[in-house]
């Protein structure tokens, strides 16, 4: 009796610890399944055209290059400006601020993290696109580093999160002996600390970047959407996730169009996953966690 | 101890069986048998309209529940293909990839035109073009065209938005506009009808199609321009009687699709949107009616 409970609670276990596995794998043979379809007919070349024209009454076009020199540039501008933002103020609130300025600083970054991505997105739209328009003097506020700034925002307060908590893992003993040995504040903080961090707050950066690419509705609703390839960040630029947002609902199931936006999902799919696995690595290499 | 967790995971997968058989139940009442509870999908150009409706039919008939969604054409369409809703509207009409599918699966798609559409092409109110021929905004939307300067304003860079490719109003102007060209690649695609208003009232030298509903309620945010139907013909607005009389040039027809002949309660709703009622409601959300 015992170990018959003994077995079933272990099968339930094991199920339930195993199943975001499954599901990984369930993923990957799924899109794989759609896709594969688009080699034969078109052919795999087909996606490395220039151009991005699913809807046409002439010739359909399903380039993959714009689609992803558009996530990239959101991506590397994101996380530019997401580094100084996220680890100052990382390093301010772990080493610098007192416990009053925490108690009220913590929960306004735990908000953000809160705000639904729509909602950033229409603060995007009606507010931060007509500033970038302005200061820049584009014709339209429409474009890359708009997005970029509300993924930016929206990362921070994960780089905040991870930076502080790997800065504030570091041994006091190494504080303690930078100011015995008569370095100052500052430079304890940048010579010491920060270096001793340094793995963690990649990895915190990693992270951030992970949420940037896999991010939809705000660039969606800021970034233009046209399928350009560029890295012009003042230009308007279509990414990825928004184009499987977009036109996921509207596609003939088993079409060309169908397969290609599966395609789109498998190398979005592959840029997370080597994100991820870089991130690992980092932490691995340092042996932290 | 461990009788506490055998009991607690009994009861959640106990609860997960009900909650999977619940949903069941749901999708099969959502189908085409005389429903109460009458499911709209599609277009949307056609939510605020369709909405409309429901709330006056729902007024009238306390009994009966109408939800309405947007999503594009295309995604009621297909979920008048998976049987998931009563009631596709569409901006466009189906297509014949769409009926051979609908065929395969055994459906009748029904037609019925519900109320005309306009599409105005809007610019900013600063922008001194205040007209412009069918010729020149396709060559503007294929990107033949790149500066105001060509159709005689400043030289200022055109900034082209239209809707996502999802949307039944980014072919039919295609189609009717440009001629079936394909649309340029600098084209912002928004994914919405208030997006381009948006923009068009904040980018000085931006132009943008919305429905003439939408265009109307903007208001002073954006200018409708005046359509030439080619270069001899006299401008003519956007407005309802334009769009009746058929002189102005970018018009549509607004459907309803059904699976085969409706009954029941999805009838009576489509007769009440056809009623004279109904048409006035057509009016009053800034389409044109019917008739």
């Amino acid at each position: 009796m015992n170990t018959w409970r003994d077995k079933a609670i272990y099968t339930i276990l094991v199920g339930a610890a195993s199943t975001s596995i499954l599901i990984v794998l369930l993923i990957f043979f799924f899109l794989g399944k759609e896709a594969l379809p688009f080699v034969k007919e078109p052919g795999f070349s087909d996606l490395l055209q220039t151009r991005w024209i699913p809807v046409s009454f002439n010739r359909e076009v399903f380039g993959l290059l714009p689609l992803i020199s558009g996530s990239i540039l959101i991506t590397l501008l994101a996380t530019i400006l997401m580094i100084p933002f996220g680890v100052l103020g990382a390093i301010y609130i772990a080493e610098i601020a007192t416990t009053t300025e925490k108690r009220f600083l913590k929960p306004f970054i735990e908000i953000l993290a809160g705000i639904p991505s729509v909602v950033i997105g229409f603060f995007g739209l009606v507010v931060l696109s007509p500033i970038i328009k302005n200061l820049f003097g584009l014709s339209t506020g429409l474009s890359a580093i708009t997005g970029a700034l509300l993924l930016a925002l929206m990362a921070i307060p994960t780089v905040i999160t991870v930076s502080e908590d790997a800065i504030q893992s570091v041994p006091l003993s190494y504080k303690e002996a930078s100011l015995a040995l008569g370095a100052n504040r500052l430079q304890t903080i940048f010579r010491i600390i920060v270096p001793a961090a340094l793995p963690g707050i990649i990895a915190a950066v990693m992270l951030g970047m992970g949420r940037v690419i896999g991010e939809t509705m705000a660039v969606l609703m800021v970034t233009g959407n046209a399928a350009k390839l560029t890295l012009n960040p003042f230009s308007s630029v279509r990414t990825m996730t928004a184009t499987i947002a977009a036109e996921m609902g509207e596609v003939a199931f088993g079409s060309t169009h169908y397969q290609a936006l599966f395609w789109v999902g498998i190398f979005l799919l592959i840029m997370t996953f080597l994100l991820n696995l870089i991130a690992q690595q980092v932490l691995r290499k340092y042996q932290m966690r | 101890m461990k009788k506490i967790f055998m009991s607690v995971s009994l009861v959640v997968l106990s609860m997960a069986l009900l909650v999977g058989c619940g949903a069941n139940k749901d999708a099969k009442a959502g189908g085409a048998s005389a429903p109460k509870y009458i499911i709209i999908k599609g277009s949307d150009t056609m939510v605020h309209l369709a909405s409309n409706w429901a709330e006056a039919y729902m007024d009238q008939h306390p009994d009966v529940d109408i939800s309405v969604t947007g999503g594009g054409s295309g995604t009621g369409i297909a979920a008048l293909l998976n049987s998931t809703t009563d009631i596709c509207i569409a901006s466009r009409k189906i297509k014949s990839k769409e009926e051979t599918l609908a065929a395969e699966k055994g459906l009748a798609p029904n037609e019925i035109v519900t109320a005309r559409d306009g599409i105005a092409v809007v610019v900013n109110p600063v922008n001194p073009i205040s007209e412009l021929s069918l010729e020149q905004i396709g060559k503007i939307y294929t990107g033949a065209y790149t500066s105001w300067k060509d159709v005689g304003g400043p030289d200022e860079k055109i900034v082209i938005l239209s809707r996502e490719s999802s949307s039944g109003t980014y072919v039919f102007f295609q189609k009717r506009v440009m001629q079936k060209k394909d649309y340029a690649q600098e084209a912002m695609l928004m994914p919405s009808t208030s997006a381009i208003i948006q923009s068009v009232s904040q980018d000085t030298w931006a132009i943008g199609y919305v429905g003439l509903g939408y265009g109307t309620m903007a208001g002073d945010k954006v200018k409708m321009l005046g359509i030439k139907n080619d270069a001899n013909t006299p401008a003519v607005l956007p407005s309802v009687s334009s769009v009746q009389n058929a002189s102005y040039g970018i018009a549509r027809p607004l459907h309803f699709y059904t699976d085969g002949t409706p009954s029941g309660a999805v009838k009576a709703f489509i007769d009440f949107v056809l009623s004279d009622k109904g048409q006035a409601i057509v009016l009053a959300a800034g389409y044109v009616p019917v008739n």
